[in-house]
Order: C-alpha cells, then structure tokens, then sequence
C-alpha cells in the first residue's frame, strides 16, 4: 500500500510508440489521491494513450506506474479492483437498455442476481436515468448516456476513476448534471483523473493539473499556477459599426495592449485582467465606439498553449491519436 | 456558477447515497463470468433480432430459389432436389451465422464496450467464451428455421427426427471452430461493416464451390478436386449422411478435426489480440 501523502498515481517515464508515432514519450505524473486532477491538453496530444496505460489495458513500452501503490504490469488484476473507466474510453452497451448494462456490470463484480438488480435501480434513481431504465441505450439522449457511463463506473465505487473528456459534446444542463457527480463522487473519497480539452472544466473541477503536449507533461501545478504562466485572458469585443474597428483598435492597444483582430470584421480581442478590460471598456465608451457586446474570457486552451509552446493546440497534425 | 449550485435534475443527496452504499462483493468465479457474458449474448438475440433475420432468411430464399426454379433440372423433380440439398443448406445457413460473431466482436470493439470489460477484474477470456454461448443460439435458431422450412416444403429425412437433430449438431460444432475465424477479423479490420464485406466474401464463394447446391461428379475436374477438399463439402457430405439415417463417419471425423483444428488455431489468436487491442 501507498504509505503517508499518498499518491493515487505515481508514473515515471512512461513511454508508447505506434509504428513510428511516439503516442506517449516519456510522461511523468504524480496525482494526490482524493481529488481531481486535470490532464488537458489537445487531441493526440497523448492523454487517452496514458490513461490506458494506467488503467492496465495496454502496457507501458517502457516506464512504470503505479496505482494506489500497485504496479500496473505486475499487479494489474489488483489494479483493475481499484479503477474504472468512464468517457471515450470505455462505454455502455447500446444494443441493451440502461438496466440491463448496469446488472450485467453488478453480476461481473460479483453481485448476486438479486442484488445486481437492486444497485441498478438505486443507480438508475440517483442518476435519474429510471425512466428510460428499459429503453435501448441507443435511443438516450448525449446527456443520459453519458450519466448511464458514470453509473456504470461506480456499481462499485472505485477508489480512482478515468474520467476521459466527460462533458464533449453535452449542453450545458448535462455538462452540470455531469460535475455534480465528479463532485459528489470525491466527495465520497474517489480520487479522479479527469482529462480534457477544457480549460473551463478543468477550472470547474480540478485542483491540480498537468499539461500534456506530443506526449509529454510541458506543464504542471495548479491552475493558479498555469494562468499565472499563460496570462490573464481576454477582453472581446464585438462593435455595432464594423468600420470603427481601427479607431477601436488603436484606443485599446493604447489603453490595454496588443490587439488581436479576428476574423469577424466587427470583433477584436485583447489580453487583459478585470482591471485592465474594464478600462478598456471605459475608454471605448468614452470616445463614443458603441459596442454590440464584450465578454472577459478565460484564457481558452489555445492561449494556454500559445503560452507555453508558442503555437496553438489546433495547429497539430492531429494523426497521432491512436486507439 | 459555483460548486455549490445543484444542477436540476440532479438529486446530489442521492448520488452521494449511491455511491457510497457499495461494499464490494467477492469477484465471480470463471465460470459465472462466462455466463453472464452469455447472458448478454442473449439479450442481444433479442433486442437486435434483425442480425438474426438477415443470417436466416438469405438461405431460406437459396433453398425456395434452388429447390424451384433449378431443383427440377438439376435433380430431376423439386421433391428429388431437396432431399439432396437441404442437408447442405443448413450447413450454409449455420456458417453465415457465424460471420456475425467476427461483427458484433468488432461492433464492441469499436463502441469501447471492450475496453470497459478490459479494465474489470474478471477472467480474462470470459467475454469470448461467453458471447459463443449467444452465438450457439443463434446457430441453433438459423438451423432450425431451415429444417422446419424444409419440411413444411415436403422435406422427410430418412434419419428422422434424431438424424435431423445430430445434423444440426454437428454443424453448430463446427461454426464454434469457424467461429474463430471471423473473431480475429472482427479484432483487425476497422468497422463492422467491412467485417460483414470480408465475412461473406470468403464464406460466399466456398459454400458454393462445395457440394451444397450441386453432385461435384459434374463439374470440370479441377473443380471437382477443389470441391471434394472444400471442407464446407465434407461438413455437407457429414450433414447428409446424418439426416439419411447412415452415418459417414469419416466425414464427420474429418469435419469435427476440421473444427478442432481452426480452433486451435485461431483461437489463441483472438485471446492475444483481444488482450492487445
């Protein structure tokens, strides 16, 4: 067992190579137990690659990990007790209802048949999935399917949980209904592993975070830590007369900083604190610039990344995400 | 939005109740792995009973199709014809079915129901000797449709019931070893469909190289040599004897060697790239 702080995951080194693609070169992780932690990064970038090495679904070319004190080659059926997969990892089955997948884990863990049926139904309940407890999983909505993936994750609850991009591709109701639930389950003394392309979620939730890039951790800490590194974010603002955009622009790079045109002939950006932004927003208002609307960004994952790669997450060839 | 506000639909209270009233229970045995895995192979049979459709009607409109439009040329009547080709149609029958373990293989392989069974503390080979259990149903259910067409259309084996019944056997045994096959195409090839395509584009043309439809005694000698090998050939020669109530023991020897042998084969392959993969 893991002794005083513990560590829920403790990798050194791990390497996986796909042909000639290094999926994962050489990443190292130290996750306290008992929180979330936050891998972000873009897609290929290497996260799922890891995580199904720490879940002992492929092994490490090289390197090594361990899980709550156990190795992942050499104790991988202890490990496989502790862990569960959530997300684009590992899924439900949609050719059964919500039930029966949630009995059919219960009865692969152990439960008697009996038994299996109870904790399905206190799941479906809880995860207010009962109603469409008997419907194919492939009529579910994003939302539902997604949360029937969680509760399959924790007919036993696992003392470490992958959770692998949980709220792609959810509106904003499920994408809440979603951190509720990582919420409550660390609540409960579930360590998770969260990975995801968002830097809102990893806000959200997370309380400590690594960066991952081409394979490798280029950063780590705590989100405090990152923004810090990164900057602050942006003030964007839309004009309602797209032809006072340079007037605009040169008050704001005078007032702020540099300025970022985008794309959209009335929109333009610039990086700033509250502070900074509400001065800008000021000094428009004061040369009598109307505005459409302005909004004080996080800074997005692309300027997380232009920080600290100097190129953005998108501009990738993004190939290398490997099954 | 803070971590406080509770998003509707979401009880927090019972989420937390429902996480923690878990103890774990003691991991199932070998055994009762397997079958639950079954178990879900069943459930299949009947939530998608359209795989099954697809499996079983093709060879019942080969059987109408042969029996009426060539039966009569080929055999001389219709009634001649099915007695010589119904033995040989349920062995079609039961080995299209078997292309359909190689694709729902593949269907959870590409859907990461795969890895979610990886990533559980069980028996490593449960989930593949579990879905044979599903797959048995489903050969027993497409043989049976092909009997019970061929007799509602005047079929009367000579083997009876039992002669009947040992033939479909034999031909279920044999899909278990054919099964393999498919299993490690269903674990290499990128989407179910494409298993489907390959699946049928090697079963197609064996079954009808082989003494299913037609007496080899016609055919061109080269192609004769090759039917008389075609171990689809020998299962039907087996499948035949049976249903006459004369047993071929060589041909059945040889079909279940035949069996044995793929599965000895394949079957090592699929556990390694399903632990792999």
């Amino acid at each position: 067992m893991a002794t005083g702080t513990t560590l829920a995951i403790e990798a050194s080194g791990l390497r996986k190579s796909y042909g000639a693609t290094r999926a994962v070169d050489g990443v190292d992780l130290a996750v306290p137990a008992g929180a979330i932690y936050g891998v972000l990064g873009p897609n290929g970038a290497g996260k799922t690659t890891t995580i199904r090495m720490l879940a002992t679904l492929i092994a490490p070319d090289s390197g090594s990990a361990s899980v709550l004190g156990h190795d992942v080659v050499a104790e991988a059926d202890t490990v496989r007790e502790l862990v569960s997969l959530t997300g684009q990892l590992a899924s439900v089955d949609e050719e059964l209802t919500g039930r029966e997948n949630l009995v059919l884990l219960g009865r692969l863990l152990g439960y008697s048949r009996a038994a299996a049926r109870t904790r399905a139904d206190e799941l479906l309940e809880a995860f207010d999935i009962a109603e469409a407890a008997g419907r194919l999983v492939k009529h579910y909505s994003g939302g539902m399917r997604r949360r029937l993936d969680i509760a399959a994750s924790i007919v036993v609850t696992p003392r470490l949980m992958f959770l692998d991009e949980p709220t792609t591709g959810l509106d904003p109701r499920s994408r809440n209904q979603v951190w509720e639930i990582a919420r409550a389950l660390v609540a409960e003394g579930t360590t998770i592993l969260l990975c995801t392309q968002y830097l809102e979620e990893a806000d959200q939730l997370a309380d400590g975070i690594a960066v991952i890039d081409r394979g490798r951790v280029i950063a780590e800490g705590t989100l405090g830590h990152l923004k810090a590194s990164v900057g602050t974010g942006a003030l964007r603002i839309r004009l309602l007369d797209g032809a006072r955009r340079a007037e605009a622009a040169e008050l704001l790079e005078r007032a702020v900083g540099a300025v970022v045109l985008d794309p959209d002939p009335a929109a333009l950006s610039v990086p700033a604190d509250a502070e900074r932004a509400a001065v800008g927003v000021a000094e428009l208002a004061r040369a009598g610039i109307p505005l459409a609307h302005f909004t004080l960004d996080q800074p997005s994952l692309d300027e997380v990344f232009l920080a600290l790669t100097g190129r953005t997450a998108d501009d990738e060839t993004l190939q290398e995400d490997v099954a | 939005m803070t971590a406080t506000t509770s998003a509707p639909g979401t009880d927090t209270a019972a989420v937390r109740r429902a996480i923690s009233s878990t103890p774990r229970p003691q991991r199932p045995g070998p055994l009762s792995a397997a079958l639950t895995f079954g178990w879900r192979g069943m459930l299949k049979v009947k939530h998608v009973p359209e795989q099954l459709l697809d499996a079983t009607v093709t060879p019942v409109m080969f059987l109408l199709m042969f029996t009426y439009l060539f039966g009569g040329a080929i055999a001389g009547s219709t009634s001649a014809y099915l007695d010589y080709t119904l033995p040989g149609m349920l062995v079609m029958s039961v080995l299209f079915t078997t292309v359909y373990s190689g694709v729902s293989l593949n269907t959870d392989l590409t859907k990461g129901v795969v890895d979610r069974f990886r990533s559980l503390p069980i028996w490593r080979p449960a989930p593949l000797l579990g879905s044979l259990l599903g797959d048995s149903v489903r050969y027993v259910v497409a043989g049976t449709v092909i009997i019970v067409v061929g007799v509602a259309l005047g079929f009367r084996p000579d083997g009876g019931a039992v002669g009947a019944i040992a033939a479909l056997a034999l031909v279920v045994v044999f899909s278990f070893g054919l099964s393999w096959v498919f299993s490690v195409l269903g674990l290499l090839m990128r989407s179910p469909n494409a298993v489907m395509n390959a699946g049928f584009m090697a079963i197609f043309p064996l079954t009808f190289l082989s003494n299913v439809f037609v007496d080899p005694a016609t055919l061109p000698g080269p192609l004769e040599a090759f039917v008389d090998v075609n171990p689809i050939s020998v299962l039907a020669t087996a499948s035949r004897s049976l249903m006459d109530g004369e047993p071929d023991g060589v041909a059945i020897v040889v079909s279940l060697v035949v069996a044995a042998a793929l599965a000895a084969v394949f079957l090592p392959i699929t556990t390694r790239l399903y632990r792999s993969r």
